[in-house]
C-alpha cells in the first residue's frame, strides 16, 4: 500500500453537554496521511481548531494501542469504523479514499449518555462489574497457581472472554442497546475458572440485575455485537451467560 | 431469583419467549401433520377429504387435545404479549438514534425484524381463526352440511370448507405471504430459542441451526402448498 495524502469531509456530532441538544457540524480536513490513525486525524483537526480560536472536538482516548477501550466513535454506520476487530485508535486512514465524507457519531444508548461531543459516560459498565465481576480472595499467602488444575480448553475460553476491553461497541451496535456481550464476557471469564466458581451463581444474577437497572435492552441474538467487537468476543458467551443465569435461578436456595 | 423475574429481568423475558416459541413450534408440527392429510386426495381422489376430515374430527372431539388447545392459547397469548413488550421496551432504550444506520453489517434483517414479522403473523392468525377455527367451534359458517366419515361418525366437512375458502386468489396469496413470514420468523426464532436456553456448545449449536434452517423452509412450504393445491385444482 503506497503512502499518500488525502482530503476528507467530516460530519461530526457536536454537543455542548449532556443537557444540550447537539447537532452535526461539517469539517474539511486536508493533507491527511494515510498512515495516520483515525484519532491522529482528529488531533490534526483539533490543533487547527485551537489555532483558529475555536473549540476542539471532545473524544475519549487513552492507550491508543487497542487495549484500554476508551476510544469510542461510531464511524459511517459502524462502531469503531469499517475494519474488522479493530478499535478506533487502531483504525488507519488508509481505510478511506480521497474525497470521502465520514460521519462520526457518539455511541447511542440511553445507558450511555453523551457527556460532550463524541464522549459518552460508560460508568454503567463499572457498576455492572462492581455488582459481581470479581472474585473474593481471603488475605494471606497467595496459593501456588499450579496447585489448582485448570483444563486447557477452559483456560483458553476464559482468556478469550477476558480480552473484552469494555469499550461498549457491542451496546452501540445492538438494535436493543443490550450489554449482553460485555456482561457475558465478564461472566464467562470468571465462571470457567475454579477461582470464579464459589460466586458463580450470585455473580450471574447480580450482574444481570445491575445491567437491567442501568437501562440496557434485552438481547435478541441478532449478532451485531459480535460483528463489531474489536476483541472478537464470541456470541457463544451470551448463550453461556443465559445458561449461567438459568442454572443460578433454578438452583439457588433463595 | 423469584418467579416474577421470569417476566421482568432481561434474560427472564427471553426465556419465556424461547419456551413458548418452542412450544408453538411443536404445535406447528402437529398442525402440519393433521393438515397434510388433505394430500391423500392427491393420490386417491375418491377419498374426497375423508382422511383429513377424520383427523380434524379426532382433534376436535378428543378431550386431551381440547385441553391442550387451552394450553396452546395460553402459549400464543404469552408469546405475543411478551414479544410486543420486548419489542417496545428494547426500542425505548435508544431515544436518539443514529444518522447512519448499521443495516445488514453484522446482523440479518430478519433477526432484527422479529417484532414486525410476529405482528404480520398475528394479523394472519386472526384471519386464519376467522376462516377455520371460529366456524368449526362456534358459528358453523360454511359447515352447514355435515359429512358421513368412513369410520361411521358424522362430522364437519372441513375439507370442503378449505376448498371453498381457497377458491379466492387473494386468500391464497395472503396465506402464502403468511407462510413466508413464518419462514423468516422461524429462521431466527428456532436457533435463537436454543441460544436463550443456554446452548453454547458450538458442535451442538451447528446441528440445531442446520435443523432449524431446514425446518424453517420445509414446514412453511408444506403449509403454503395447501391453499395453492386447492386453488390449482391439484386436490379437492
Ligand atoms: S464485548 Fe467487545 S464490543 Fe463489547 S465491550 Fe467488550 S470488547 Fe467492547
Ligand atoms: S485508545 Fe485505548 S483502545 Fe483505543
Amino acid at each position: 500500500m503506497t503512502h499518500k495524502n488525502i482530503n476528507l469531509k467530516l460530519k461530526v456530532w457536536k454537543q455542548k453537554n449532556s443537557k444540550s441538544a447537539g447537532n452535526f457540524e461539517t469539517f474539511v480536513v486536508k493533507d491527511i496521511s494515510t498512515e495516520m490513525s483515525f484519532l491522529e486525524m482528529f488531533d490534526v483537526l483539533n490543533e487547527r481548531l485551537i489555532g483558529e480560536g475555536k473549540e476542539p472536538i471532545a473524544f475519549d482516548h487513552d492507550c491508543r494501542e487497542g487495549i484500554c477501550g476508551t476510544c469510542s466513535m461510531y464511524i459511517n454506520g459502524r462502531p469503531h469504523g469499517p475494519w474488522h476487530a479493530t478499535t478506533t485508535c487502531q483504525l488507519h486512514m488508509r481505510a478511506f479514499n480521497d474525497g470521502d465524507t465520514i460521519v462520526v457519531e457518539p455511541w447511542r444508548a440511553n445507558a450511555f449518555q453523551v457527556i460532550k461531543d463524541l464522549m459518552v459516560d460508560r460508568s454503567a459498565f463499572d457498576r455492572i462489574i462492581q455488582a459481581g465481576g470479581f472474585i473474593s480472595v481471603n488475605t494471606g499467602n497467595a496459593v501456588d497457581a499450579n496447585s489448582m488444575p485448570v483444563e486447557k480448553d477452559k483456560a483458553d475460553a476464559s482468556f478469550a472472554a477476558a480480552a473484552c476491553i469494555g469499550c461498549g461497541a457491542c451496546v452501540a451496535a445492538c438494535k436493543n442497546s443490550s450489554a449482553m456481550l460485555f456482561v457475558s464476557a465478564k461472566v464467562t471469564h470468571l465462571a470457567l475458572l475454579p477461582q470464579g466458581s464459589p460466586e458463580r451463581r450470585t455473580r450471574a444474577l447480580n450482574m444481570v440485575a445491575q445491567m437491567d437497572k442501568e437501562g440496557f435492552g434485552s438481547c435478541t441474538n441478532t449478532g451485531a455485537c459480535e460483528a463489531v467487537c474489536p476483541k472478537e468476543i464470541s456470541i457463544e458467551n451470551i448463550a453461556r451467560l443465559n445458561k449461567e443465569y438459568l442454572m443460578a435461578g433454578l438452583t439457588l436456595e433463595k | 431469583m423469584n418467579w416474577s423475574q421470569l417476566f421482568t429481568s432481561s434474560i427472564g423475558k427471553k426465556i419465556v419467549m424461547s419456551v413458548t416459541g418452542l412450544f408453538l413450534i411443536s404445535f406447528l408440527v402437529v398442525h402440519m401433520g393433521v393438515n397434510a392429510c388433505i394430500y391423500k386426495d392427491f393420490f386417491d381422489p375418491s377419498d374426497n377429504g375423508d382422511m383429513f376430515n377424520r383427523a380434524a374430527d379426532y382433534m376436535g372431539k378428543t378431550v386431551v387435545i381440547r385441553l391442550m388447545e387451552i394450553v396452546l392459547f395460553a402459549g400464543f397469548f404469552i408469546h405475543i404479549i411478551q414479544g410486543l413488550v420486548l419489542e417496545f421496551q428494547n426500542r425505548s432504550k435508544r431515544k436518539l438514534g443514529y444518522q447512519v444506520q448499521m443495516g445488514n453489517k453484522g446482523s440479518k434483517w430478519y433477526s432484527r425484524s422479529m417484532g414486525l414479522l410476529g405482528t404480520i403473523l398475528l394479523l394472519f392468525l386472526l384471519l386464519h381463526w376467522w376462516h377455520f377455527w371460529i366456524p368449526s367451534r362456534f358459528t358453523e359458517r360454511g359447515l352447514e352440511n355435515p359429512v358421513l366419515l368412513s369410520n361411521g361418525r358424522v362430522s364437519h366437512d372441513m375439507f370442503h370448507l378449505m376448498k371453498a375458502t381457497f377458491s379466492e386468489w387473494w386468500i391464497v396469496i395472503v396465506y402464502i405471504a403468511g407462510c413466508i413470514s413464518l419462514a423468516w420468523h422461524l429462521m431466527h426464532g428456532f436457533q435463537s430459542a436454543f441460544r436463550t436456553l443456554g446452548l453454547h456448545n458450538d458442535r451442538f449449536f451447528k446441528l440445531v441451526n442446520a435443523f432449524g434452517i431446514g425446518f424453517s423452509v420445509v414446514v412453511p412450504l408444506i403449509f403454503a402448498l395447501m391453499p395453492l393445491s386447492f386453488k390449482m385444482g391439484w386436490i379437492g
